[in-house]
């Protein structure tokens, strides 16, 4: 007659139901995956425009006017972005603000149930399982994600506060990209750090369905479909960059810079 | 080793082709005591008899050289009960899907294969001897709610509620968990998930289990959630199910769950 | 050799209502004490068994108020062997208008168990049978539905109507789990506690009443003693004296027979089913046999080859060539025939030297014809897992060759004597389910043993026990210090220390295995005088063996399993002996007790009603020692005697 320890104490059993309904949500292994499912999938749409707006790169300088290439314009207008009912870089502030705390749920989320998961199997297999479905995507997140927001951090170093970026200059956004991946080591950091968040997202955006519940019989079998969809898409945009710039086929002419009417900057 | 037949089902007993195999099996004293892998050779095994037969084989050998036989749940041996429980070579129920230990057999093997055999791995099963663990978390999940609440003679008739035969069909699906609990050994986070979820949706998907619907959900979750690890979607507790329980039981779990934070306290609010 | 056998002083009343056999259970309700329901919580009931029978009675016990203790020495309820339970349960609920009613249904009961069961709890069981279904809907067991969304029906053996409801091929799973789930929402308001992997080993009275048990924890091997008002025993049947049989590995008589050794009279025991549709064994070291639910029988078609060894394939057998006997002996039933008579008929058969398969030991069931009939997906979704099982165990296709069969042992009609109220001859010690003798006769139909486990446990029990314990309000249960718990826990702590200390050359197992050999040989399904005298001086012989030449490694401090079976194994030895006994007084032939003596010219079973209609009822008079006879007759008032026929 022995008997099962638990992990926790059974809250089911405790009438603790007094706590405001998200954080009470959010105390279950159910609800923190309910947080991550949407706090990834607004990490993966930001991820998914910001890959757009890049896009602009590819369109080349703007011959003349206020800004030298067509991405730089894109950087003001990400910043005016909700003028004039917000004043100029509030909106992009609030987006910041939203990344920062979706980041930060989605971490803390994986990182306590990742927790919770190991007191839950403590005496291994001495077999290796043989695994049949969970793929190395599924089983690789906390580290893809980790790799992942490491290199966000330098990225925000290199490319927005041009920390260790020789000539950057603070709104031309060309010129820093191609200051910072010219150099092929960093391009190189950039392609495994975008192929870690495919990984990352492939099982993730499949993941996200059956988190929130959306089980559908008559679209389940697409599921696979969509993630393999969205981060080819994302990928391929990413990838492209900085081999794009390292190669050369992109690069930021000086002379266009010097050429603006009026060279301006914002502080 | 002495064999004599039961000669039950009439006629000589022929050997058919026979097959030997080399076992590492996982021995362990008691709970407290610390285990070892043993290995023994089974020489001569039939093709036809079960992977459980193959054990009690051994068992009688290991009688016969005056040591201990090894410790292994089962009872039914027709795949319905859900007492056998070994993980074989790294796959609960071993290599056939869909099939419980019991319902295994050896002709799935091959000549000169060494078999490792090791009990479920998790906190909430902890092991009491040898290949045999305890499961009773199981029953805690079920007694916080995995019932319909109704009194004996207290029924309705059986046709007042007539039910879509594509709904009881898909309650019934869910209903064949058989409790062995090799979704939470296979699973890479010990997660209780399909069981739990196969239990909720037998339930909650007739119409007689509306009433007790999110209370059932939200109570059987966290007292899942109290022994087991999460789900993170692995998927590989499906693969190891011996019913061919579907993950699809886990997302309606969650959405459940979801809708019963909220209704919940609704009622809890009147109340 | 045996002498006569001897009758024995003790008296019985079955307690049968007065009053029309239709209308004595509503009067008897009405009749009974009842508790009142403050009082109800005063009351210790201990549970033995989860199974169907075990787990509905402590239900709704702990339902109605009492204070329930509930032991099963699976790991959980939920495993008990009703799990195993394939083809479906009967109701009379006539939703398909073929002319069944609670009248048929207790009809074809007593019938098919060739008037050897009491009319007044067979009729009792058919009027339940229809609660029974409601109460199971309710509870959420999906049952088989038709596309209108109503409960579908199928047929079974012994019946000309369809009244048997289904889940898949796995009832009897589904019936045990809607009976789990109220036990464990009981478990879990804290009006039940389970004793988990804990087995009784005891029963103890005091002044001739039921006072406790004894049991023993599997996993630390402590011996404990419980108390309390009333004792239920709910534990299965005892085919596993058989060693190979369709029941779980676990099932054992040990409940049963040691409330027998404390004077609880043991009924028919010699009353065993023989099923017709196993799979034959494959090999010696087959540790048990795996049942093809009778329901297969609606569409499959049994046939042997009409020339001895015949050994060409299935197919390339021609249709003359192929004698489909049951349609052929038995026109107006065929292939749902009764089990006993199926399963003469293909021993006939195989004895015949028509049997088919590796070893010759088998008959087919064949779908052929209603694959071509329904197509394979109605097939499938009828036998789906059944289909499944077979492939997986033999190797072959039902699908593609016909299926390969053999009759095994299967079920116990005998158990223990109980009144009209189950309760035994000792007062406060009651018998439910496959562990009584009560309503199958010596026969049971399919589909009946499921009904007749939910009755008892949901719709009877809750009823007739309040008659026992009312007159005892405010009486403690006896304390579990009393001499008679102590005395109880020396001999068990004793006898299992005798085990471990024997020391022997041979396997628990070994000894099994050569006691079901007798039992088969000399008490199965067919019998006679010679056989069963011989099974009488071997099966002591092998009993002195046992306790000389035992051998029970490790210890009966940490769980063991050899040492579990060595007392279970030690009761089979002693009930065997009793059923022989049993075997060989009944010289008439009913049911499943074939005697080859007395036969019809067509070699049909030949009852001797002058003789032998009644209940016998053994008293315990010392191990393998010769039982004394108590007869209860049986009178049929409302089911006239009569030959059986199936033709
Ligand atoms: C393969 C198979 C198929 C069947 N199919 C059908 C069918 O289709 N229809 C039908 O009507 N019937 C069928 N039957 C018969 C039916 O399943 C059984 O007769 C019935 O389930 C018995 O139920 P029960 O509650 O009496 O006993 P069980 O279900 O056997 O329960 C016995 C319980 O008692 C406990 N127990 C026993 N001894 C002890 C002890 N000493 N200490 C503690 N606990 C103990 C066990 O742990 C268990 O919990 C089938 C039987 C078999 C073998
Ligand atoms: C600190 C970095 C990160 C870590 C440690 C991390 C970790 C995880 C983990 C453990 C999961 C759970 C897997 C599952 O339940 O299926 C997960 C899910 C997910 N992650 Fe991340 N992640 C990180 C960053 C990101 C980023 C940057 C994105 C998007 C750009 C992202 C998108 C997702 C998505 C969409 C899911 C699926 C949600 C779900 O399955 O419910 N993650 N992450
Ligand atoms: C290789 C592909 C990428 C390129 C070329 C790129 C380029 C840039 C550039 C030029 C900026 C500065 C914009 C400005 O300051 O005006 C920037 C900012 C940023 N990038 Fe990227 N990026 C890439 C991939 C990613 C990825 C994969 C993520 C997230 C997982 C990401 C997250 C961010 C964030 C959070 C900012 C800061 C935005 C802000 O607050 O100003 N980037 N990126
Ligand atoms: S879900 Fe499948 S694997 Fe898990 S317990 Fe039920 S039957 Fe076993
Ligand atoms: S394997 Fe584990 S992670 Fe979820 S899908 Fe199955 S429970
Ligand atoms: S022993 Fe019952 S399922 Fe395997």
């Amino acid at each position: 007659m022995a008997n099962a320890m638990a992990l926790k104490a059974n809250k089911a059993n405790k009438a603790n139901k007094k706590a405001p309904l998200p954080v009470e949500l959010y105390r279950s292994a159910i609800g923190k995956k309910y947080v991550m499912a949407v706090t990834g999938l607004f990490l993966t749409l930001f991820v998914l425009g910001h890959m757009a707006g890049n896009l602009k790169m590819y369109l080349g300088s703007m011959g003349g006017g206020e800004f030298a290439y067509h991405i730089d314009e894109y950087g003001h207008f990400l910043r005016s972005l909700g003028e004039p009912i917000l004043p100029y870089g509030v909106f992009l502030w609030i987006t910041r603000l939203a990344l920062i705390g979706a980041f930060a749920l989605h971490m803390h989320a994986a990182y306590s149930l990742t927790m919770t998961n190991r007191r839950a199997r403590t005496v291994n297999y001495a077999t290796k399982s043989d695994y049949h479905a969970a793929n190395f995507a599924s089983r690789s997140m906390r580290y893809t994600g980790t790799i992942v927001i490491l290199y966000l951090i330098w990225h925000i170093m290199d490319l927005t506060w041009g920390v260790g970026n020789g000539s950057f200059r603070r709104g031309d956004v060309l010129n820093n990209v191609d200051s910072s991946l010219s150099r092929w080591p960093i391009a190189i950091v950039y392609v495994i750090a975008n192929l870690a968040l495919a990984t990352h997202l492939f099982h993730g955006l499949w993941s996200f369905f059956q988190s929130i519940g959306w089980n559908n019989p008559r679209f389940n079998a697409s599921k696979r479909k969509f993630a393999i969809g969205v981060v080819t898409l994302i990928t391929l945009g990413n990838v492209s960059f900085p081999i794009a710039i390292a190669s050369g086929l992109v690069k930021a002419d000086q002379a266009k810079y010097d050429a603006l009417t009026s060279s301006h900057s914002d502080n | 080793m002495t064999a004599t037949m039961n000669s039950s089902t009439g006629g000589a007993a022929q050997q058919g082709k026979t097959l030997n195999v080399t076992l590492k099996v996982w021995r362990q004293d008691g709970p407290a005591a610390n285990g070892r892998f043993e290995t023994y050779e089974a020489k001569t095994i039939s093709e036809d008899s079960s992977f459980l037969e193959m054990l009690d084989l051994v068992n009688e050998r290991l009688n016969d050289e005056s040591k201990e036989p090894i410790t292994f749940d089962h009872d039914c041996r027709e795949g319905i009960c859900g007492t056998c429980s070994l993980m074989i070579n790294g796959v609960p129920h071993g290599p056939e899907r869909n099939t419980a230990t019991c319902q295994l057999h050896m002709r799935k093997f091959t000549d000169g294969q060494t078999i490792t055999i090791e009990p479920w791995r998790a906190t909430a099963f902890p092991l009491i001897k040898d290949l045999m663990v305890d499961r009773s978390a199981f029953d805690r999940i079920v007694e916080s709610g995995g019932y319909i609440t109704v009194a004996a003679g207290g029924a309705p008739d059986g046709n007042l509620i007539p039910i879509p035969k594509p709904v009881a069909d898909a309650s019934m699906d869910a209903a064949a968990c058989i409790g062995c609990g090799a979704c939470v050994a296979a699973c890479p986070n010990g997660s209780a998930s399909l069981f739990t979820a196969a239990k909720i949706a037998h339930l909650n998907l007739l119409p007689q289990g509306q009433s007790e619907r999110y209370k059932r959900t939200e109570s059987m979750v966290e007292t899942m959630e109290s022994y087991f690890g999460s789900c993170t979607n692995h998927g590989e507790c499906q693969e190891a199910c011996p019913k061919g329980i579907s993950i699809d039981n886990i997302a309606l779990m969650n959405k459940d769950y979801l809708k019963s934070k909220f209704k919940n306290r609704r009622y809890l609010s009147r109340s | 050799m045996r002498n006569e056998t001897q009758l024995s002083s003790i008296t019985i009343d079955s307690k049968i209502p007065a009053g029309p056999v239709a209308e004595k259970w509503e009067n008897h309700k009405f009749s009974v004490k009842l508790v009142n329901p403050n009082n109800k919580r005063k009351f210790d009931v201990i549970v033995v068994g989860s199974g169907l029978a075990g787990a509905s009675a402590a239900a709704t016990l702990a339902g109605l108020g009492y204070n329930v203790k509930i032991f099963t020495f699976h790991d959980s309820p939920r495993r008990a062997h009703s799990i195993a339970a394939q083809g479906g349960i009967n109701a009379a609920k006539n939703y398909h208008g073929d002319g069944d009613s609670v009248h048929r249904l207790f009809y074809d009961t007593v019938k098919g168990g060739d008037f050897r069961a009491r009319e007044a709890n067979v009729h009792r069981l058919a009027e339940v049978s229809v609660d029974i279904i409601d109460q199971c809907v309710a509870q959420g067991v999906p049952f088989a539905r038709e596309y209108g969304g109503l409960l579908d029906n199928r047929s079974f053996g012994g019946a000309q109507v369809s009244r048997t409801f289904y889940a898949k091929g796995q009832t009897g799973q589904q019936l045990l789990l809607g009976a789990y789930q109220a036990l464990a929402q009981q478990i879990g308001n804290g009006t039940v506690k389970l004793y988990n992997r804990c087995e009784m080993v005891e029963v103890v009275t005091v002044d001739g009443r039921a006072a406790g048990i004894v049991t023993r924890d599997l996993v630390t091997g402590q011996i404990q003693s419980h108390s309390a008002h009333a004792v239920v025993l709910a534990t299965g049947g005892y085919s596993n004296v058989f060693y190979l049989s369709t029941n779980a590995m676990a099932c054992n008589v040990t409940a049963a027979w040691r409330a027998h050794r404390k004077g609880a009279l043991f009924a028919n025991p010699c009353f065993t089913q023989i099923h017709p549709t196993c799979i034959p064994s494959s090999d010696e070291f087959q540790s048990k046999l795996t049942l093809m639910s009778e329901s297969l029988r609606n569409d499959g078609r049994i046939w042997a080859p009409k020339n001895r060894a015949d050994n060409r394939l299935p197919a390339s057998i021609p249709e003359d060539d192929r004698d489909y006997y049951l349609e052929r002996l038995y026109p107006s039933y065929g292939n749902l025939a009764p089990r006993d008579i199926a399963s003469r008929a293909a021993k006939r058969a195989v004895d015949d030297g028509r049997g088919v398969g590796p070893l010759q030991n088998g008959v087919y069931l064949d779908f052929g014809d209603s694959l071509k009939r329904l197509g394979p997906d109605k097939v499938t979704e009828r036998y789906d897992n059944l289909m499944e099982m077979y492939e997986r165990i033999t190797g072959e296709s039902p699908y593609e060759t016909p299926m390969r069969i053999y009759p095994a042992v299967h079920y116990t009609m005998g158990g223990l004597w109980v009144d009209y109220n189950l309760m035994t001859n000792i007062p406060g010690l009651y018998a439910l389910g496959e562990a009584n003798f009560s309503d199958h006769g010596a026969n049971r139909l399919g589909a009946s043993a499921l009904m007749q486990g939910l009755a008892d446990g949901y719709f009877v029990l809750p009823y007739t026990i309040g008659d026992y314990l009312a007159p005892q309000l405010n009486q403690k249960p006896v304390d579990t210090k009393h001499e008679a718990f102590l005395t109880a826990e020396r001999s068990v702590t004793d006898r299992f220390s005798q085990y471990l200390a024997i020391k022997g050359t041979k396997s628990v197992d070994h000894f099994h295995r050569e006691l079901g050999k007798i039992m088969w040989d000399y008490c199965g399904m067919e019998r006679n005088e010679t056989g069963l005298q011989k099974a009488l001086s071997e099966i002591p012989a092998l009993y002195s063996e046992f306790k000389k030449d035992l051998r029970v490694l490790g210890d009966g401090t940490s769980l063991n399993q050899s040492l579990e079976k060595a007392g279970r194994v030690d009761d089979f030895f002693q009930l065997g002996y009793t059923m022989c006994q049993d075997a060989l007084a009944r010289q008439e032939s009913c049911g499943g007790h074939f005697r080859s003596e007395y036969q019809t010219p067509e070699g049909e079973a030949q009852r001797d009603d002058e003789n032998f209609a009644y209940v016998s009822a053994w008293e315990f008079t010392g191990e393998l020692s010769d039982a004394r006879l108590v007869k209860e007759p049986l009178e049929f008032e409302a089911v006239a005697l009569a030959t059986r026929s199936y033709k």
